[in-house]
């Protein structure tokens, strides 16, 4: 017994050293595993807001405003700036409000504000005074950071003038903000800094690059060899049907295990993702997450005829647990239903651990859950997979 | 080991297989005896490869039993796993690995010993001609360069029963050849062959007996020998006649004919007669002469394993393999079988 276990392992890690290297003298397949990883991580880096950063937002001004303070209004949407010299808005000048509407449709511009004539003349005589922004519904993620910045624009500009109303009002007055604004609301994380956005989605884009390296590999694994006829030579020789499973299995998880340290300093070199906690911690929930899929792409590679239909199938998985995941946006945000089959896909636990690991330092002991939940995944899933793989390679 | 082996190296009983409706191989039996070459002849799709599967542990059978080297393929398929050599259609290596790598690694996974696989490696590679591509890379090899480290490959764990599913397809004339009089020699060497073949000739020369199998069934098991004779013996002839204004209405009548078994028109101008009764070549020469035929020429000849397929399925083989229908049939079947692999 001892001595048949001996020869099914020393057996799986041949099959697995083969799979290394016949997959390491194939050139295409080498530079596609590069590739691949620095290619979903600059597009998906780069392709989603990265940062709350707008700069030369393009936007209409109508002043019909005769007084001064239309203009000083003005002044300060110019001046205003995202940091670095950069200026926030790129301003066109109008000359009504039918002129704007035109150029939103014609998408020359992404908002537009009206400073109405009375504008001056109304604050003067103590009355309110309405100024109006035009959004573009085209492009809701633009409009919502222009109006953001017109909001934060205007009340600053409506609060000097309040402060000046107050100390002319209550002479004397200590503080006129405490008049004004009688508490304020102060934000704060628990790691030092600012985390920019490319930090709550980093982990996200790692978990999925990992996944689809691993599926994409394995996709190939098995059909692969029976396209190519090779399967029957290890089929009819005396090993264990274990050992081929556990032998491709050790040879996918090298190569997850690489192409995970390959996303990692691509997160650090190209998007200054600063990992907070243990980098030990990272790299195993990445080897988790690779070990959480085997199984899975095992049995979809088994069951497909050929190369191309697990491919297809492996897709149709994949892509669902992507945005189920919560790797681009929040899982709380989805419908109860959704949530529900968010629950049960690995890469929602390898997302979680990462981001908890890498934007908040989290230790082992706050994500026992987690990985827990990726070990049985990737346990449950190679069990089943062992069974239907000899299943259908004897019919 | 060798001494509890049993007489017959090869055992089927009833040998069935069923993918869904369709029947593969359709109750087939026989026995090898050991060192033996025994041919599979057959049309492409006959079942021939679905049969060999099957023997190698790759297929499960619907109904009936085989044993290999005296082991159930059913109850000991890792036993019988242990004692053969697999020659399937497409070439069992990997492009990316060199000859000495492919060898090694299936050496290793046949148990073979490790400090035996070099020696076995040298003496495979020398006895094919190879040694020079040792350390090449597979992939970089012809067709039958790599079939000759094919074959070595699988006979490096010294295998009882050697199963070559139709070696020499595809391959250059010498390199047939040289395969053929390898296969001969391994016999000598007490190496029991199953072999494949829809090539007529490599089942003649190569086989101690040869299974005729055809649309799933085995219409008859011989010597090369004893199957011709069954077509030309007695009063059974077979001749080649060449007519310069052959027409439809000389065939028909030639056809309805008592003592012509089957006339088959091989080349434009040219009939293969299988007859039966004697006289039969001055009777035809009389019927054609009759009907103004001038016949240039007349041979009479040595049936060949064709003639014993028409015989016993009445139809050519080469209609088979080649016909529209059939060929329709065979690519059905092949998408079937590539799916259960």
């Amino acid at each position: 017994m001892l001595q048949r276990i001996k020869k099914a392992i020393v057996h799986s890690y041949r099959l697995g050293v083969k799979d290394l290297l016949v997959f390491a003298r194939d050139r295409l397949r080498l530079v596609t595993f590069v590739i691949m990883p620095i290619f979903m991580m600059v597009m998906t880096g780069y392709v989603f807001p990265n940062q709350n950063v707008l700069k030369n937002a393009p936007l209409g001004v109508v002043n019909l405003d005769q007084g001064p303070l239309g203009a000083q209004i003005i002044l300060g949407l110019n001046q205003a700036s995202p940091g670095q010299g950069e200026k926030l808005l790129k301003l066109t000048y109008l000359k009504d409000e039918a002129e704007a509407d035109q150029e939103i449709k014609d998408q020359e511009i992404n908002g537009a504000i009206v400073i109405p004539a009375d504008f001056s003349s109304k604050i003067a005589a103590g009355q309110q005074a309405t100024i109006t922004t035009i959004t573009d519904q085209s492009n809701p993620q633009i409009s919502l950071m222009i109006s953001g910045t017109l909001d934060k624009l205007m009340s600053d500009i409506s609060n000097q003038m309040a402060t000046k109303k107050v100390e002319t009002l209550i002479p004397g007055v200590a503080d006129p903000q405490g008049v004004i604004n009688p508490f304020v609301v102060e934000t704060k994380g628990i790691i030092p800094g600012n985390p920019n956005y490319f930090e709550f989605m980093a982990p996200g884009i790692m978990a999925m690059v990992i996944m689809m390296a691993a599926m994409i590999g394995l996709a190939g694994s098995v059909s692969r060899e029976r396209e190519l006829g090779t399967m029957d030579g290890i089929l009819s020789a005396p090993i264990s049907r274990l050992s081929v499973v556990v032998g491709k299995s050790f040879a996918l998880g090298v190569r997850g295990l690489l192409q995970a340290a390959l996303t990692l300093i691509l997160a650090v070199l190209l998007f200054g993702v600063v990992v907070h906690g243990n980098l030990g911690i990272v790299i195993l929930l990445l080897i988790l997450t690779v070990f959480s899929f085997i199984g899975i792409g095992l049995i979809i590679s088994a069951v497909s005829s050929d190369q191309e239909t697990a491919m297809t199938i492996m897709m149709t998985v994949m892509f669902p647990m992507m945005f189920l995941s919560g790797a681009f946006f929040p899982v709380q945000q989805m419908p109860m239903v959704l949530q529900w089959i968010s629950k049960v896909i690995p890469l929602t636990y390898s997302v979680e651990a990462l981001r908890k690991c890498i934007v908040l330092g989290t230790g082992l002991s706050g994500m026992t859950t987690e990985v827990w939940v990726m070990l049985a995944f990737g346990a449950v899933f190679l069990a089943i997979a062992i069974p239907v793989f000899s299943r259908v390679t004897t019919r | 080991m060798n001494e509890k082996l049993p007489m017959n190296m090869i055992e089927v009983q009833g040998l069935t297989k069923l993918f869904g409706q369709f029947t593969a191989v359709d109750h087939v039996s026989f026995q090898v005896k050991k060192g033996e070459i025994f041919g599979f002849l057959g049309p492409n799709g006959a079942g021939k490869t679905t049969v060999m599967r099957m023997l190698c542990t790759l297929l499960r059978p619907t109904e009936g039993s085989a044993s290999v080297a005296g082991f159930d393929i059913r109850k000991q398929p890792g036993r019988v796993r242990e004692h053969i050599g697999l020659v399937a259609e497409k070439i069992i290596l990997y492009d990316q690995l060199t000859a000495a790598e492919n060898l090694t690694l299936f050496g290793r996974l046949n148990n073979l010993p490790e400090k035996e696989i070099g020696q076995e490696i040298d003496k495979w590679l020398g006895r094919l001609h190879m040694e020079r591509w040792r350390n090449n890379q597979v992939g970089t090899f012809s067709t039958g360069m790599k079939q000759r480290i094919n074959i070595a490959r699988a006979l490096l764990h010294h295998p009882d029963v050697l199963v070559l599913d139709e070696p020499t397809l595809g391959l250059d004339p010498q390199t047939t050849r040289a395969i053929h009089e390898f296969i001969s020699e391994l016999s000598q060497e007490e190496i029991t062959v199953l072999l494949t073949t829809h090539d007529m000739n490599e089942a003649d020369s190569l086989s101690h007996e040869i299974a005729i199998i055809d649309q799933a069934r085995i219409v008859a098991i011989d010597t090369p020998r004893n199957l011709k004779r069954l077509v030309s013996d007695g009063d059974n002839r077979v001749m080649d006649i060449e007519v310069a204004n052959l027409s439809e209405a000389m065939l028909s009548s030639l056809k309805k004919m008592d003592i012509i078994a089957s006339v088959v028109e091989t080349e434009p101008y040219s009939l293969r007669i299988r007859t039966k009764g004697e006289n039969a070549a001055g009777a035809i020469v009389g019927a054609i002469a009759s009907q103004g035929g001038q016949i240039r020429a007349i041979n009479t000849m040595e049936p060949n394993l064709e003639d014993v397929f028409l015989h016993f399925t009445g139809r050519e083989m080469r209609d088979v393999s080649t016909g529209k229908v059939a060929s329709t049939q065979g690519r059905t079947w092949r998408k079937r079988s590539s799916r259960v692999r």
